[in-house]
């Protein structure tokens, strides 16, 4: 029978600890700070950087604490001369094989390795650069940048991504000193499995993983007098942008970004949450029919382009399950491109729809070829030739370079009053605002299906079960007496069993919610960094919170989506819609 | 026809030989009493025997007389007409090989699984089986006190022991056959001489943990050894020592062969297991020990080629006799590959505590050249280097670790005074830099910097300071990188400069390399004096860098020169100086 609590002595003091517990988190308990740098709690064990050593009386080596678990009666030494020496010099030895070009690095100011330099008091590198010559970095993607002169193979990203993801699209190569992180067969993230979920750059310690930049883009068009530049900003980026600019997590600032992006010159400043309004009532509807006519079931939600990727790749044969329904990033595009330009008469083709996104699949989204219906809906009215053809959303921003365009900028971001979105496209509801968080879009779709469909109102909104960050959420919905189960998953990882009862047809659910990433878009990749349990947990809280700010909470009740149904759409699933707010899927190739 | 034949050899390592005075001398003296006609006299090249003088071996009598001195020639030569011996001057081998591990190889056919059977084999797994059960057997395995032959050293029991207290639906045992090191090839030997041996092993190492599942792992490298251990496992199912119900018991076996893909550092446990999994071979930390969450999570037994050889003698034979060889911690024998500047190269199997001595000059002969030995490498990169004046040290793990060295896997390489002692470590730290994973940054980091160290030493441009980061980075490899690999990796180094510190000193100060193999800091000149003008370096040199001409005598452009040694090589009047 093992022993539930050891005695052990660290650092002279006896502690009394669980059993199984590793030295780190005893340390931790015990209020000692060990250095780390590739260990990453819960994710990453990989015992790489050996950084975290700590010294047991009768071990041979030094021990990584983050690895070796307590053992009764251990006796633990964390700051010993030869403990802070073994860990400054492979320390030093990781920096000799790191660029220095710090002051012009993406990730300066959160860089661990750079901060652990710091904190360890190492200011002299005592051995020579280990890289004789630059190694290319991967830019074949539209989402992602990996400099391997930066990476410390720490393996974090390699975790995250079969771990988390389970997409496995990176990994080590070779040995020794030509060891990297690269993709199959050298091929370039672009070439591979990779879903641009980025998540592999949050937990990324140095900077080796960056977005691809469109900053430049974007002054350019706000520079250009002939442009008519309009910029929409997601849900999820509300309650973190404040974070790059020193505010708590969770801070909400929805109104800052509404007056900063003003002040940058932006000719109108809109809402992602208006379209993902209009997502509800096409996907709702969608369900509803699906539900009515006997459809494939279960529906499964397209606003996630990380998931979307990874069906494609993963899962061809469900992809009719898949909601036809465009991202709200999409629907924006196209509807500000031609509802919105043939109400206030701009020509199409000098609009620049910029979004600012938590994600970084939203890049790589917005390129897809099949993202251009604006243009086919103008391109025989105004005789547009193939060579004109222009996307829906000219650029994405993350979280991240939205900041850096409002302090490049010169903006006063903390001390600004806030103003309100522009009209028509800025209204949006409370169901718009949650879809920043993982459920949000599933308790969104519920209260407008419930209300279709029973014609009464709802009088519980808050569908409670649906929230947090399990992997796994599910709930059972009476509506009048047709019980509806649903499921909610966050993280491809977490998808896989709910998709593989989909793929056998033993699915017991009528909807499933599919976000990419922990936590949904709060958690994606263009947020601020860190993003780890507690800033998701900080985040969600404010995306609630704003919900119950809103006086209308259901996207059925936004009156510029009836405007534009009224105006310009007609009905739900009507065939314009079709045109611009849906989309299809087509198998991709996958070689590994 | 002679009735008898007198083999005679100077086998003293210091003097010139004296073999052909001393055959003049002994003929006379079998002219004068007249036996030449019915004895004959041999020189021969080498009589098996090392630095004992004068040797002579009597045949078909088997009689080896040695340390002869020319005042015992009439004592001989009596005794030889008398059919007596002088009992004073029999040779006493001070060291004899002990064979236990190799009992086998060469006598009996690999390939024939009765020839096994025939010599006492599969008894032991008979016996295990059918007599011991699991508790006695492994109470003689830990009565033995036998070690892990794959260089740590960890009690073969211990391991047994805790993989047989784990519940577990299912376990596995492995034999480790990734043998690595440069100049290695004992158990290789042991799987082309003898499968059965390790099979047998394996089967009995599965019966004590409960394993129902064994692997050979064995480098693909090796494809004779695959084919024999292949043949050896199919006959093994034909007889029912393998598969279901083994000689009519309850155990079953299935042994699977896996090849390894060249990776030195697959011969590590964690990075073997996951080498068989199908994933990238890397270490991963420890604990849990694979004897608790190995293969596939499950609790596994890897034992190397040596150790499971050994095990079929030890459950016939018993643990209590198998004690008895070896020294206090030690037990058993060990069998090295004696390679290097050795005079007779190949495996030899002593028992614990012999010295180094023992195996370097009476069993292998000291050095072809005749030059004096300068030290002893022992553990293949992973080990280091030992001085001749440490070489009566009795070889067992823990005298070897505190001389700075390992036992190892069995590697053993002689060293004389035209290697250079920075130029060993640069060759091994090379491989262990070469092999790897690269997973932890001491290791991959660190043994790389060393390296570089290594080579501006090599090539005169060392510093003093240089040292002191060798053995900086060294210790941090030691303590803090993740495997057995990076943790000793830096062994060699920090063993030659411990005992070699001047050598290193010679080429950081005086810019100068002892040994002349450090080809930057070798120059080459022709001494006139000596030269003959026979042209011979002008018309070999490679690049052109010997000008003159017969008549003017040559010499050689210092700038040009590519210390290729050509030149010295084809000099055949010594006259090409190396500095």
């Amino acid at each position: 029978m093992q022993e539930k609590k050891v005695p052990l002595r660290i650092d002279g003091k006896d502690y009394e600890c669980d059993a199984g517990i590793t030295i780190l988190d005893a340390c931790v308990k015990a209020g000692i700070h060990i250095p780390t740098l590739c260990y990453l709690e819960g994710l990453s064990q990989e015992a790489a950087c050996s950084i975290c050593l700590v010294e047991v009386k009768g071990a041979k080596t030094l021990l990584r604490s983050c690895v070796t678990p307590v053992g009764k009666g251990m006796e633990i030494f964390t700051n010993t001369p030869r403990v802070r020496n073994a860990r400054r010099l492979n320390l030093e030895l990781l920096l000799a094989g790191h660029p220095k070009d710090c002051l012009v690095c993406d990730r300066n100011e959160s860089c661990e390795l750079r901060k652990l330099a710091f904190d360890m008091g190492i200011r002299d590198i005592r051995f020579p650069k280990t890289q004789e010559s630059e190694l290319p970095s991967d830019n074949t993607s539209v989402s992602l940048s990996r400099d391997p002169n930066k990476c410390i193979l720490c393996g974090r990203c390699v975790s995250v991504c079969s771990a988390v993801q389970s997409v496995k699209a990176i990994d080590f190569s070779g040995r020794g000193k030509a060891s990297k992180v690269t993709t199959f067969f050298d091929q370039g993230l672009a070439n591979s499995v990779c879903v641009n979920c980025g998540q592999c750059l949050l937990v990324c310690p140095t900077g080796a993983i960056t977005e691809r930049s469109s900053i430049a883009r974007v002054w350019e068009a706000l520079a250009d007098p002939r442009k008519f530049v309009v910029v929409e900003v997601a849900p999820a980026v509300r309650a973190a942008m404040g974070e790059e600019f020193g505010m708590p997590a969770g801070t909400l600032v929805t109104a800052k970004i509404a007056q900063a992006l003003r002040k940058l010159g932006f000719d109108k400043v809109f809402d992602t949450q208006f379209s993902a309004d209009l997502t509800i009532m096409e996907e709702g509807h969608e369900l509803i029919q699906r539900i009515k006519n006997n459809g494939k079931l279960p529906l499964i939600t397209s606003c996630s382009p990380g998931w979307i990727k990874f069906a494609e790749h993963f899962y061809p044969e469900i992809l009719g399950n898949i909601s036809s329904c465009k991202s709200p990033q999409q629907m924006f595009g196209a509807v500000a491109k031609t509802y919105y330009a043939r109400k206030y008469n701009i020509d199409p083709r000098n609009m620049v729809v910029v979004s600012v996104m938590p994600c970084t699949a939203k890049k790589f989204e917005a390129l897809r070829p099949e993202m251009m219906s604006a243009f086919d809906y103008w391109k025989d009215e105004l005789g547009l030739a193939e060579p004109e053809a222009f996307y829906d959303v000219d650029y994405v921003l993350t979280t991240r370079e939205a900041a850096r365009l409002i302090k490049e900028g010169g903006i006063d971001f903390l001390n600004l009053e806030g103003e309100d979105f522009d009209e028509p496209l800025g209204i949006s509801t409370g169901a718009a605002v949650i879809f920043g968080s993982t459920g949000g879009v599933m308790e969104a779709a519920l209260r407008t299906a419930y209300e279709v469909l029973t014609g009464r109102q709802l009088e519980k909104l808050d569908f409670m079960n649906l929230r947090g960050l399990d992997g796994i959420k599910t709930a059972e919905v009476d509506i009048d007496g047709l019980k509806l189960k649903v499921a909610v998953a966050n993280s491809l990882g977490k998808a896989r069993p709910l998709l593989e009862e989909v793929k056998r047809g033993s699915s017991p659910y009528v909807f499933i919610e599919i976000m990419t990433c922990p936590g949904g878009c709060i958690g994606g990749a263009g947020q601020p960094i860190p993003t780890d349990e507690e800033t998701r947990t900080k985040r969600m809280e404010a995306i609630y919170r704003e919900d119950k700010n809103k006086t209308l909470r259901k996207s059925h009740e936004n009156p510029a989506v009836q405007a534009l149904y009224k105006e310009f759409l007609g009905a739900p699933l009507s065939e314009k819609s079709h045109h611009l707010l849906h989309t299809s899927y087509k198998k991709k190739e996958t070689v590994f | 026809m002679y009735a008898k034949v007198v083999l005679v050899k100077d086998t003293d390592l210091k003097r010139e030989d004296r073999t052909r005075e001393f055959y003049t001398r002994l003929l006379d003296c079998l002219r004068e009493t007249n036996l030449h006609s019915q004895i004959q006299v041999v020189r021969v090249a080498d009589i098996g025997i090392y630095d004992r003088g004068l040797v002579i071996k009597i045949l078909p009598d088997k009689v080896t007389y040695a340390n002869v001195q020319d005042t015992d020639i009439k004592r001989i030569v009596e005794a030889l007409s008398e059919e007596k011996v002088v009992e004073e001057l029999v040779f006493k081998p001070k060291a004899k090989q002990y064979r236990l591990v190799l009992r086998n190889c060469g006598k009996i056919d690999p390939e024939n699984i009765d020839e096994y059977i025939s010599n006492g084999g599969y008894l032991s797994l008979k016996k295990a089986v059918t007599e011991l059960g699991q508790q006695k057997l492994i109470d003689e395995i830990k009565a033995s006190g036998i070690r892990g032959r794959g260089g740590a050293g960890y009690p073969t029991w211990m391991k047994w022991n805790f993989a047989r207290e784990v519940a577990s639906d299912q376990k596995f045992v492995i034999c480790n056959a990734d043998e690595g090191d440069p100049g290695a090839y004992m158990d290789r030997s042991v799987l082309e001489g003898d499968p059965h041996s390790v099979i047998e092993g394996l089967a009995i190492a599965a019966f004590a943990t409960g394993a129902s599942k064994g692997y050979f792992y064995v480098r693909a490298e090796y494809p004779l050894a695959v084919e024999r251990i292949e043949k050896a496992i199919s006959q093994a199912y034909d007889y029912g020592l393998l598969g279901k119900d083994i000689l009519g018991s309850s155990f079953s076996l299935d042994i699977e062969i896996r090849l390894g893909a060249g990776a030195f550092v697959c011969g590590e446990e964690t990075a073997l297991i996951s080498s068989i999994e199908g994933k990238r071979g890397t270490p991963h930390p420890r604990p849990p020990y694979p004897s608790v969450k190995g293969l596939w999570g499950k609790p596994t037994v890897i034992n190397n080629v040596e150790t499971l050889a050994n095990i079929p003698v030890i459950v016939s034979r018993g643990g209590k006799w198998f004690a008895q060889i070896g020294t206090q911690t030690s037990k058993g024998t060990k069998v090295f590959a004696v390679t290097g500047k050795v005079k007779n190269s190949g495996l030899v199997e002593i028992a614990m505590g012999a010295s180094l001595r023992d195996i370097v000059i009476d069993i292998c002969g000291g050095t072809l050249s005749g030059k004096p030995i300068k030290a002893v490498q022992t553990g293949g990169p992973s080990g280091g280097v030992i001085p001749e004046r440490l070489l009566d040290t009795p070889v067992d793990y823990e005298n070897l670790q505190k001389l700075g060295s390992i036992m190892g896997s069995g590697g053993m390489i002689v060293i004389d005074d035209e290697d250079c002692m920075v130029d060993i470590p640069k060759f091994y730290l090379g491989f262990c830099v070469e092999e790897s994973c690269g997973k932890c940054a001491p290791c991959r980091i660190g043994g790389f910097q060393m390296l570089n160290y290594l080579k501006k030493i090599s090539e005169g441009k060392g510093k003093p300071e240089d040292l002191g980061q060798l053995r900086r980075i060294a210790q941090a490899m030691q303590k803090a990188s993740l495997c057995g690999l990076g943790q000793t990796a830096s062994n060699p180094v920090l063993s030659t400069l411990k005992y070699f510190e001047e050598e290193y000193n010679e080429h950081i100060l005086n810019k100068r390399c002892p040994a002349g193999k450090c080809s930057s800091l070798v120059t080459y000149s022709i001494i006139s004096e000596k030269c003959k003008r026979c042209g011979l370096c002008f018309n070999n040199c490679p690049v052109k860098a010997i000008s003159g001409d017969k008549e003017q005598g040559y010499s050689i452009a210092q700038d040009k020169c590519v210390k290729c040694g050509q030149c010295f090589e084809v000099c055949k009047f010594k006259a090409i100086d190396k500095k």
